[in-house]
């Protein structure tokens, strides 16, 4: 396989750049190389963020930002508002969307899953935010970037709480490819 | 009282200049504490009084450290002291200079972290190793080399600042009175915390009175109420012997001032600061002691 | 076990290993998650260190000197202003010869406010007597920070290490992290002048031009000696724990014809430009310098030199393309690229080597990119 690139993108608190973590760890956990890098800029709290994750059978040496993303994850559909979010899109990219409803992007093939819905009806919720970076793995597994058994073991490296699984389970379910 | 130890700790061929306070209050500091100690100097006097390399006048470790970097160093080395399970006193010997001035970031930082070790201001009132420049220390009215016409500001007042961190123990001494020096030093070192004591060192080039009269320009100092003897343990303020004699019947100010070339044709308004100054510190410890505050 | 961290993680994860008796250290972006990390393993017990949360950095580098110099180990990170307010301690440890280990997260320096990337804040510590080593992955930064401590600590050198590491590129990326069970590979600290009550001695007294100079010498007669420690430790590394590391990376060199020159993560970035050409039928290679001191000798002859600098020395040149200039004799085409976390990549690389142009000097993106 080439090189895999997917760009994240959220708001400053989402949790952006934890999903891109448990991405390369689940990526790892399959067998793969993988990095994850947010890009830092002076943002605070609630400001679209972006972060980015490589995944690929050699080691990774590229440190640059992913110009030509593969996949691009909208974990809140908001940020569309004010920033292109398919910017460089590979010819070939996708999209997966937080969303009930996947939208007209430009004639991307677009996924959408309710990864808010999911987060509330688990109840995981911190500090008034819906979690989204454990339900959205289930999702990365179903369109066959990383395999479900790696989603799970990367979510159980990094939280303890069980729900976390079921709404990557979900997730994995209501995901029509 | 307790006995003085005979054991010397400084040894007989310091470089210091004659009559020097900052090294006789140090012999005490030492008696006090004994071999199990690692004196910690930032640049001072007392940089040069130990002695050029490869000697020694020391007979305990010296740490000599940049000028700021004193009470830092300290809290590294007594956190060592402590991983390795060893009892070693940490003494910081520090001047004025690099205690108000320089090293005042560094010792409050140490002092609110709770860093187990004393602190020792020895005051010469301006920075004497470089040749008498003003420092926050120097009170008003003295002729520096950098004030030429006299200091127009007040000494810092460094043990209200101290005081504002709360330590187990801090006291002021002098070292013209060594007794009373040296159980303050011991009673310090008795305590776990931040411990700190200030001590002030007549200095006859800096000050520019005869080198053999320092015993008793450190006794006029306090008798004249300039200076107060005091310690203050867990926040309870305790004015000592040689002050608590000064605050019934205090000589008069101009007999502390006359000798010191320092002070030569001060003004009146300067003399009414330094009396000012004086009385407010005198009432508020006063206060303090007695439980008023 | 196989994981995912962050360099700044990483190197929490290595000192954790190393076991410093005191670490004493002030937070600073974007190094804080270095001293955050190791609060929280002295905080749960997992590390069994004193923990000094001093006021300042110019205070940290005192504690630890302050710490080391009674014969223990020591660590502390920092970075940028950081670095630079403790910079008289940074030249005090070096001439005490304590083997203080300190990372170092690499940042431009203000004005203005800059946190990402750029090495000009440690070359400016060059000449204080520290041995330096900058990484290119996460797991290198794991790797050279235990190394770090025992080439440090070794009674030849008795010099401090500073490992660097890429901000943000390499402190807040993810990557996999092999933890190792380092067992004796650091041997035991044994500070030969450690402070002894029983033997009262001066450190750091007053001392005059001829002793002076002879201290000054013997420092960088160990600086020459941490050569053979260095190349042992990276060894000695290699044959336990299988990953190899020498004090310049070398990629596709063997026949090169041009070499282009970088530091951290730009020095594997070109790595991506050298297969790039190669493809194109340029017979090109890299050579990422990962000690910077002691220097290392790099062979060039023959060959057209291409050096990156993430860094400036002003009114002289790029800091590496003028040194190599001086050791090496060589007319480099001096790139500055990446100052203040410029984004630089594989592709803008391969086009700094195809129009190469030896003796001048090149501002990427202010006069012309290539």
């Amino acid at each position: 396989m080439a090189m895999f690139e997917v760009r994240i993108h959220s708001r400053g608190g989402q949790g952006g750049v934890t999903a891109a973590r448990l991405l390369a760890l689940a990526a790892i956990r399959d067998g793969k190389y993988a990095v994850a890098f947010p890009f830092y800029g002076a943002e605070r709290r609630g400001a679209p963020v972006v972060s980015y994750v490589r995944i690929d059978d050699h080691p990774i040496r590229v440190y640059s930002q992913i110009r030509n993303p593969d996949l691009i994850l909208v974990l809140d559909p908001s940020v569309m508002d004010v920033v292109d979010v398919l910017q460089g899109m590979k010819p070939e990219g996708r999209v997966l969307l937080n969303g009930s409803e996947p939208r007209d992007m430009k004639g991307f093939p677009t996924l959408a899953v309710d990864l808010t819905g999911i987060a509330l009806r688990e109840q995981l919720v911190v500090a008034g935010n819906p979690i989204l970076n454990t339900p959205v793995l289930g999702a990365l597994a179903k369109m066959g970037i990383i395999t479900l058994d790696s989603a799970k073991a990367a979510i159980r490296e990094m939280f303890s709480d069980e729900r976390n699984i079921t709404a990557a389970e979900t997730a994995y379910k209501e995901l029509t490819v | 009282m307790t006995e003085i130890p005979k054991d010397e700790y400084i040894f007989k061929c310091t470089s210091a200049c004659a009559g020097c306070s900052d090294s006789l209050a140090l012999r005490y500091v030492l008696k006090a504490a004994g071999p199990e100690t690692v004196l910690v100097i930032p640049a001072c006097c007392t940089s040069v009084i130990q002695g050029a390399y490869p000697n020694t006048a020391m007979n305990v470790p010296v740490y000599n450290v940049a000028f700021a970097a004193a009470a830092a160093c300290a809290s590294g080395m007594s956190a060592a002291f402590r991983a390795a399970g060893k009892k070693t006193h940490v003494i910081v010997y520090a001047g004025d200079g690099g205690t108000v001035d320089i090293g005042i970031q560094a010792l409050s930082g140490a002092f609110e972290r709770g860093t187990d070790f004393l602190y020792i201001c020895y005051d010469n009132e301006a920075y004497g190793n470089t040749g008498m420049q003003r420092s926050g220390a120097t009170p008003a009215g003295a002729k520096t080399t950098t004030t030429p016409a006299g200091k127009e500001e007040n000494k810092k007042d460094l043990d209200a600042i101290v005081a504002a961190h709360n330590p187990p123990y801090m006291a002021t001494a002098c070292a013209a009175y060594p007794k009373d020096l040296f159980s303050k030093v011991q009673k310090a070192l008795s305590l776990r915390g931040p411990k700190f004591i200030h001590v002030l060192a007549p200095c006859p080039p800096g000050w520019r009175y005869s080198s053999e009269m320092s015993v008793e320009m450190g006794k006029l100092a306090v008798r004249s109420g300039m200076w107060i003897l005091y310690e203050r343990e867990f926040g309870k303020v305790t004015i000592s012997g040689p002050s608590k004699a000064a605050m019934i019947k205090p000589v008069p100010l101009e007999e502390y001032l006359a000798p010191q070339g320092r002070f030569k044709g001060i003004s009146k308004e300067a003399i009414a600061q330094l009396k000012s100054q004086a009385e407010r510190n005198a009432g508020r410890l006063k206060k303090e002691a007695d439980g008023i505050c | 076990m196989l994981t995912v961290a962050t360099g700044n993680k990483a190197v929490a994860s290595a000192v954790k290993q190393a076991c410093p008796s005191v670490v004493a250290a002030y937070p600073i972006t974007p190094q804080t998650e270095i001293v955050e990390q190791i609060a929280e393993y002295v905080t749960s017990g997992e590390l069994k260190s004193q923990y000094i949360a001093v006021e300042s950095e110019h205070s940290a580098m005192a504690a630890c000197i302050g710490a080391s110099v009674t014969g223990v180990r020591t660590f502390t990170a920092t970075s940028s202003h950081g670095l630079h307010y403790m910079h008289e301690m940074v030249n005090w440890a070096a001439g005490a010869r304590l083997p203080i280990v300190m990372a170092n997260v690499n940042r431009a320096l203000g004005p203005g406010w800059n946190i990402w990337a750029e090495h000009t804040d440690a070359f400016q510590e060059r000449d204080t007597g520290w041995l330096q080593v900058y990484v290119a992955s996460v797991q290198e930064a794991y790797d050279a920070t235990l190394m770090a401590f025992r080439i440090a600590e070794h009674e030849s050198v008795l010099l401090p290490v500073m490992v660097n590491m890429d901000g943000f590129l390499l402190s807040h990326s993810m990557q996999p992290l092999q933890n190792v069970d380092i067992g004796d590979f650091i041997p035991p600290i044994h500070l030969p002048h450690a402070i002894d009550t029983s033997h009262p001695a001066g450190y750091g007294t007053l001392t005059g031009p001829e002793d002076y100079f002879r201290l000054r010498w013997d420092m960088e007669r160990s600086m020459r000696d941490s050569v053979a420690v260095i190349r042992e430790t990276q060894e000695d590394f290699a044959k336990r724990f299988g990953r190899k590391y020498d004090f310049v990376e070398e990629y596709r060199c063997d026949d090169a014809d041009v070499v282009v020159i970088a530091m951290g993560t730009l020095g594997k970035e070109a790595e991506v430009a050298v297969d790039l050409l190669r493809k194109e039928g340029l017979k090109a290679g890299s050579m990422r310098i990962r000690w910077f001191r002691p220097f290392p000798h790099l062979d060039l002859s023959g060959r057209d030199v291409v050096v990156i600098d993430r860094d400036y020395s002003f009114g002289f040149g790029g800091v590496i393309a003028r040194s190599l200039a001086a050791t090496e004799r060589v007319t480099p085409f001096s790139v500055i690229a990446g100052l203040g976390g410029q984004e630089v990549t594989y592709d803008d690389i391969a086009g700094f080597v195809r129009d190469r142009r030896p003796g001048e000097e090149l501002w990427f993106g202010v006069n012309g990119n290539v």
